[in-house]
């Protein structure tokens, strides 16, 4: 790593660190229903949406399962919403190249990936989707599935903080789903989005403009609503690009500036929740824990990728190429990276993204050295590095019960997580969130590697084409979107098993962790004694470390070995 | 449940009004007037005509233009249309073959060039259609580009400092040359510094490089 990269990185990660303070603060204010500054511009907004939705709906408490119910109830109908206007594009309105409607296997993919916070695309945007489907179906999609995510959380946390009426209510999903799209996501997009135009992203319903070359021959080039798309897709931790090159489109993201902001924008609500978790449970000693263990990670991982990027690969050391940085260039793995973004920006920006499970990128993953191509599939592996907006933090904390559980039967105390028992219910549920993870990686991987049209879409062979298909899995699983894009997947099977596995991986993994949060919820609190096993300590929080490792290492090390390892051990012969 | 239904159905196609046709008509709107070329794609024009964008790439290959660096898009480099990385793995057969061609294009363009070649130039970048260069890569064409057009090389040292884009805040991204807006320059110093006659060295006659690398 470059003296200039390190400071990089450290200024990008105080001002996140530093940023997601205050945030959190503000989210905790927004979610308790507590007066915001953005009142005054938002409540018009709000009555109008309590009007036609009925006071009496969104004035109604709900209990997990009602929580739940009408979680899934909104989103399968941004679902359908989502499949109709992309299969019906062809006679919508806005549509300049005359794009027709996508088939059914690809609107279904698309769908399931947008609503579950995914954004794993089987197409190219500049090719495939109208400006109105880009809008009307792809930004809407955007802000609806991070809300959902964000105030899933929510509901988690109130849950958490022991009501009184024993997990009755958890609060409303609508009302909390409009206010988080009009209290955090809508006025951020609005404030940044010009900021991104400022930089060059295009905003225009001009569909294309051609340029005729000064060494003769055209060029068409593809515009759109670029801009407000790129915000929420950073903002909400969604990922798909507007582009197919996604962010290392210099449209999506032109400047060395754009890429901080939008590394930023990732970073904030997550970083941010763990914070907002400190507040509304009352426990800011364990979500200092929390936050120390996966900022922790984080770092890590962003040194292991960065480093591996800038040490190159031994085919362009070998071809007599500049491989160390300085004298004007930045040496290292060029291969698929934008030089405005050079090695730093380009393996900072990718690790985020996969660590915050946004998927956006801005270099070509399947062109990284193994070990920085590893660092994203391990993060999405384990999926509490941060995460994505909401489950993120639920993730880790469902390793927290876990944790708390073998640390119980360790020392032979009864396991007790924010003062409510863990017992059998908790922890049947809380394995089987984890475990659904793993199983539908892993099975449709082996399925794909089994089959003869799973293999055929290979973009390269050998160890890195069975790790094409275990991080597209992982991707789909981890709902990050992000790919090995060599990987053709856009076959009727691959949208298939691809788009249920996003399916399964979002909500199966919401609604038991709404059970667990409901479970704990009905339980009275147990005094503290001097018995009780402190989770709010260093300690634990290495405990807590050590299980996600160990767990994460049981599940993934077969899988990791055969794919990015044994091909950093064929590369790198020598050590 | 029925109820959910209801409820939800108004929620989202007033959500779906909201976020995915007033906020980005808003901001269509605001970037129209206040931001115009910016938001309209930062496209470049000689007497009026496109002739492309600051921010895409093109596939410059002529000896007496700085070249851009190789493009993975399809069917042709630079297709803006298509924008794609190789998505070659670095154990890729293929990636060798193509780093090593285009090690070979370059020496062949300029047999005098001495030095390793900087990295960007000859690997394809992420999208396909990076604008720029990096300022090593551009330095490496520089006797190439002044033996091609008559351009005495400090003009066009002086050329390249002008047309590089410094890191944000002197430390964030990296110092790179935009090769459109610098080839547009060598075109209009061109048109007042013909070369001397028959001057131009043997690589300037060859035809340019064509095909996809």
């Amino acid at each position: 790593m470059t003296a200039n990269g390190f400071w990089q990185i450290a200024l990008i990660l105080a001002v996140a660190f530093a940023l997601s303070v205050p945030f959190g603060r503000y989210l905790a204010r927004v979610f308790r229903n507590e007066r915001t500054r953005l009142d005054p511009l938002m409540d018009p907004v709000d009555r109008l949406l309590g009007r036609i939705v009925g006071r009496r709906t969104l004035g109604m408490p709900m209990g997990w399962k009602e929580y739940a119910i009408s979680m899934l109830v909104t989103n399968g109908l941004m679902g359908l919403l989502i499949y109709l206007i992309l299969s019906g594009q062809g006679l919508l309105p806005l549509n300049p190249l005359k794009f027709p409607g996508l088939n059914p296997f690809l609107a279904f993919n698309t769908a399931a990936s947008f609503i579950t916070n995914t954004n794993w695309q089987n197409y190219s945007g500049e090719t495939t989707l109208s400006l109105f489907s880009q809008m009307a179906a792809i930004t809407f999609a955007m802000f609806a599935a991070a809300a959902t995510g964000l105030v899933v959380a929510i509901a988690f946390f109130r849950a958490l903080a022991a009501p009184a009426d024993g997990g009755r209510n958890l609060g409303n999903f609508y009302q909390d789903f409009i206010r988080a799209l009009t209290r955090v996501l809508l006025p951020l997009c609005l404030v940044i989005t010009p900021v991104l135009v400022w930089q060059g992203s295009p905003e225009t319903l001009h569909g294309l403009a051609v340029a005729h070359l000064v060494q003769g021959g055209v060029q068409r080039i593809p515009l759109g609503p670029v801009a407000g798309l790129e915000t929420i897709k950073q903002l909400g931790t969604n990922g798909g690009g507007f582009f197919g090159a996604n962010s290392a489109h210099p449209y999506e993201n032109p400047t060395p500036l754009t890429n901080v902001i939008e590394i930023l924008l990732m970073m904030l609500t997550s970083l941010s929740l763990v914070v907002t978790f400190g507040i509304m449970v009352g426990q800011r000693r364990l979500a200092r824990v929390m936050y120390t263990v996966m900022a922790l990670m984080l770092v890590v991982a962003i040194g292991v990728a960065v480093h591996a990027e800038q040490a190159g690969t031994p085919v362009l050391a070998g071809s007599g190429l500049m491989i160390h940085p300085g004298h004007g260039q930045m040496g290292g793995n060029m291969v698929g990276k934008e030089t405005r973004f050079g090695i730093t920006d380009s393996a900072l920006f990718n690790t985020v993204s996969t660590a915050f499970t946004t998927g956006s990128v801005n270099s070509a993953l399947d062109s990284y050295t193994p070990l920085g191509g590893m660092v994203s599939l391990v993060q999405m592996m384990l999926n509490c590095v941060f995460g994505g907006k909401g489950v993120g933090t639920l993730n880790f904390l469902m390793y927290g019960i876990f944790a708390v559980f073998i640390a119980g039967l360790m020392v032979g105390r009864t396991p007790e997580f924010l003062g409510k028992k863990i017992e059998r219910r908790e922890i049947v549920l809380a394995a089987l969130a984890l475990l659904v993870h793993p199983l539908i990686i892993l099975l449709p991987t082996a399925w794909a590697l089994a089959s003869p049209g799973g293999v055929a879409a290979l973009g390269n062979t050998a160890s890195h084409g069975l790790s094409e298909i275990l991080y597209a899995f992982t991707s789909a699983a981890a709902n990050n979107g992000s790919a090995f894009a060599g990987l053709n997947a856009n076959t009727p099977w691959y949208n298939t098993a691809l788009g249920l596995v996003m399916l399964l991986g979002r909500y199966v993994s919401i609604i038991l962790m709404l059970a667990v949060g409901g479970s704990l919820a009905a339980k009275p609190a147990v005094p503290s004694t001097i018995g009780t096993l402190r989770t709010d300590t260093a300690l634990f929080g290495g405990f807590w470390f050590a299980t996600i490792i160990v767990v994460g290492a049981l599940t993934f090390l077969p899988a990791l070995v055969l794919g990015p390892l044994a091909e950093f051990f064929l590369l790198y012969p020598h050590g | 449940m029925m109820h959910d239904l209801k409820a939800a159905t108004i929620l989202l196609l007033f959500l779906a009004a909201l976020t995915g046709l007033v906020y980005p008509l808003a901001m269509t709107g605001i970037g129209r007037e206040v931001f115009p070329a910016r938001a309209g794609g930062s496209l470049m024009r000689v007497g009026g005509r496109v002739v492309g964008s600051r921010l895409i790439g093109q596939y410059f290959r002529g000896n007496g233009y700085f070249w851009s660096r190789p493009s993975a898009t399809a069917p042709v480099p630079y297709n803006a249309d298509g924008s794609s990385p190789s998505n070659l793995s670095p154990d890729n057969p293929v990636l060798l073959r193509h780093v090593g061609a285009r090690v070979k294009a370059l020496r062949a363009a300029d047999p005098g060039a001495r030095g390793r070649v900087p990295v960007d130039l000859v690997t394809s970048s992420g999208s396909g259609l990076d604008p720029d260069i990096s300022l090593a890569a551009a330095r490496y064409q520089l006797d190439r580009v002044a033996a091609c057009t008559g351009i005495a090389k400090s003009r066009l040292q002086a050329l390249l400092a002008r047309y590089t884009s410094r890191p944000f805040a002197a430390f964030m991204g990296e110092p790179v040359v935009n090769v459109l807006a610098v080839n547009l320059a060598l075109d209009r110093l061109r048109a007042r510094h013909r070369p001397p006659g028959g001057g131009a060295r043997g690589m300037c006659r060859r035809t340019p490089v064509s095909g996809r690398m």
